[in-house]
């Protein structure tokens, strides 16, 4: 028999919409779930009772005959910074601890209106500052992978949305919603095994969303598959008159027009993502993918992205740059943690408060931001990354005009063992390289499963679009999905 | 070009983030490694290109010009507003003494 935990977000809802199972029997089979699942440290506070109530109000909906949510019955984990009301949101941070909002972030009252309940909150990168999930004041998450030598290396689930990804492969949720500012949604998904989109900057608001760096932060959907990916993320998106950046435009029905057919549509392959020095393994794969594209009918072009190399330098600068601004609102006044010293003052006050509520990672990056922002050296930074950036967006146009969709890995490695990387934060920042390109560009993005390496450990491919094109994002994901029939999932060890 | 460590005092001091002399060791190596890697953006030219201010083409909008048009964001929410502060009092957030 089908146990409920194996099932996914589309599985789920229309078993509960066609009466097969009730949502709170999904919602104890999942809440039991992530109970048992304390050993890899995925959530922050677990939520049962949120997802029971929620499970209670679809069933009674479906009782009365009314009509149900796109993710009707669906319990889902929510990463840590989004705002959810009364309900503690820390975003990973020792300053933000005990954090009770007294509103919620427009992409959770959206996924509760379309009949979503919440599991948990998931643990994360301090601030979503990371690539491994080990920033976090609440302590490493560990994925449910292990390598197939053995050993029981704990393993990375990567980040910043290192609990979303855990808690999806392990079968603990069937979905969770993740943010990405530099590839904190696709990165953790291909290391997991697991489906992830960022869409277009803008789709989804970013009201109640606590700021890392707000021209690049976007939420998107992690899920099994791309059709529960798509579903999901029709429901977080949408216009929000109180995010100056939400585009005001119609959400598209993305999961009935998903489509594995490519015929008439070109894909790119940029020849600058072939770095020096990459894995063989990864870079079997993505010729897999283009053999894939090919078969799903696909014409495959070589396409350039001059600028590809300085992409990574330039995250470096805006992000920590927009960091440093949005974190000077942590000042132990109004909300969070205070540390007052005998005899402190106002500016010692903000001073102690800072250097106990922020992590290493925090830290560092906000000092970058300060130096690069700082007189002097504002225009040598700031501006040239900014112009830089420019260019990075405009080799994407140039791009479209040669291919619709563009195919790359989406990580140079597969998941590392905790600790690895951690002396050295510059090693760190390059699991991004293949990411950040499209995160300044704001364009939609996804990763999607497609192998395993020599130790078993998945490997993902990246879909880039163009902007507002999700569905040419989704339907190449779809297309290397049904080629790729990955199935892998870890065993389970906790 | 590397800092040193009075420079990452300094922009500690100006992030009011106060530091260790440990800590300060510590960062100052962190931060010129990566401050040194990023130098690789004057490589680039620039000349004639204008610093990116938007990703995606937007228009800002104006809401209605009236009192709490959003209840959510608008006024007549001191309670909720002071629900999370340390240390609010008489209906304002409390901070240590600032004038003498």
């Amino acid at each position: 028999m089908t146990e409920l935990t194996d099932l996914g977000v589309k599985a789920i809802r229309d078993g509960v919409t066609g009466g097969t199972f009730t949502a709170r029997e999904v919602a104890e089979a999942f809440n039991a779930a992530v109970a048992a699942a304390s050993q890899l440290n995925a959530f922050i506070v677990t939520t049962p009772e949120h997802a029971l109530a929620a499970a209670d109000k679809t069933d009674a909906v479906r009782a009365a005959g009314l009509p149900l949510g796109k993710l009707a019955g669906v319990p889902i984990g929510m990463k840590d910074l989004f705002a959810t009301r009364g309900v503690q949101t820390t975003a990973a941070s020792h300053i933000l601890e005990g954090f009770k909002p007294q509103y919620e972030s427009t992409v959770s009252q959206n996924l509760w209106n379309a009949g979503a309940g919440m599991l948990g909150k998931l643990n994360m990168d301090q601030f979503a500052m990371g690539s491994s999930n080990e920033t976090s004041h609440f302590g490493n998450v560990i994925s449910p992978w292990r390598r197939s030598d053995g050993g029981n290396a704990a393993l990375t689930p990567g980040g910043s949305s290192g609990g979303s990804a855990a808690v999806v492969s392990g079968r603990i949720t069937p979905a969770a919603t993740g943010t990405d500012t530099g590839g904190s949604i696709r990165q953790p998904a291909a290391l997991t095994g697991i489906a992830g989109i960022k869409p277009t900057y803008g789709r989804c608001s970013r009201w109640g969303v606590v700021a890392f760096a707000s021209s690049l932060d976007q939420a998107g959907s992690m899920a099994r598959d791309v059709t529960d990916c798509a579903i999901m993320l029709e429901a977080m998106a949408g216009f929000d008159p109180k995010d100056a950046t939400s585009l005001d435009l119609p959400v598209p029905e993305w999961s009935a027009n998903l489509s594995n057919d490519m015929r008439g549509k070109r894909v790119g392959i940029p020849r600058e993502y072939r770095v020096e020095g990459m894995d063989p393994v990864i870079d079997a794969l993505w010729q897999q993918g283009v053999a894939w594209a090919r078969d799903a009918g696909a014409e495959v072009v070589e396409i350039s992205l001059p600028h590809t190399s300085y992409a990574l330098a330039a995250y470096y600068i805006i992000a920590p740059a927009e960091a440093s601004s949005n974190l000077a609102r942590y000042d132990g006044v109004r909300y969070g943690l205070r540390e007052l010293p005998d005899h402190a003052g106002l500016q010692d006050m903000y001073a102690a408060t800072r250097a106990a509520g922020f992590g290493d990672e925090v830290k560092r990056r906000i000092l970058i931001g300060t130096y690069v922002l700082s007189a002097g050296f504002y225009d040598a930074y700031y501006t040239q990354a900014q112009k830089v950036r420019t260019l990075i967006a405009r080799d994407f146009e140039r791009a479209w005009e040669t291919c619709d969709v563009i195919l790359t890995p989406t990580a140079p490695n597969a998941a590392f063992a905790l600790g690895e990387k951690l002396a050295d934060p510059l090693a760190m920042y390059l699991n991004d390289v293949f990411t950040v390109p499209a995160s300044l560009a704001g364009l939609p993005a996804m990763s999607v499963p497609a192998g395993l390496d020599g130790s078993g450990l998945p490997l993902g491919l990246q879909v880039i679009g163009k902007p507002f094109d999700e569905q040419g994002v989704l339907n190449a994901g779809l297309a290397i999905e049904s080629r790729a029939g990955f199935s892998a999932k870890p065993e389970k060890w906790w | 070009m590397s800092i040193d460590r009075a420079t990452v005092a300094k922009i500690a001091s100006l992030a009011r983030i106060s530091m260790s002399d440990d800590e300060l060791d510590r960062m100052a190596p962190e931060l010129s490694q990566i401050l040194d890697w990023v130098e690789q953006l004057g490589e680039v030219d620039t000349s004639g290109v204008e610093p990116m201010t938007a990703v995606i083409p937007n228009h800002l909008r104006l809401r209605d010009d009236v009192v709490d048009a959003d209840p959510l964001t608008g006024g007549g929410r001191r309670d909720a507003v002071l629900a999370n502060a340390p240390a609010a009092e008489h209906g304002f957030f409390g901070v240590p003494k600032v004038i003498e």
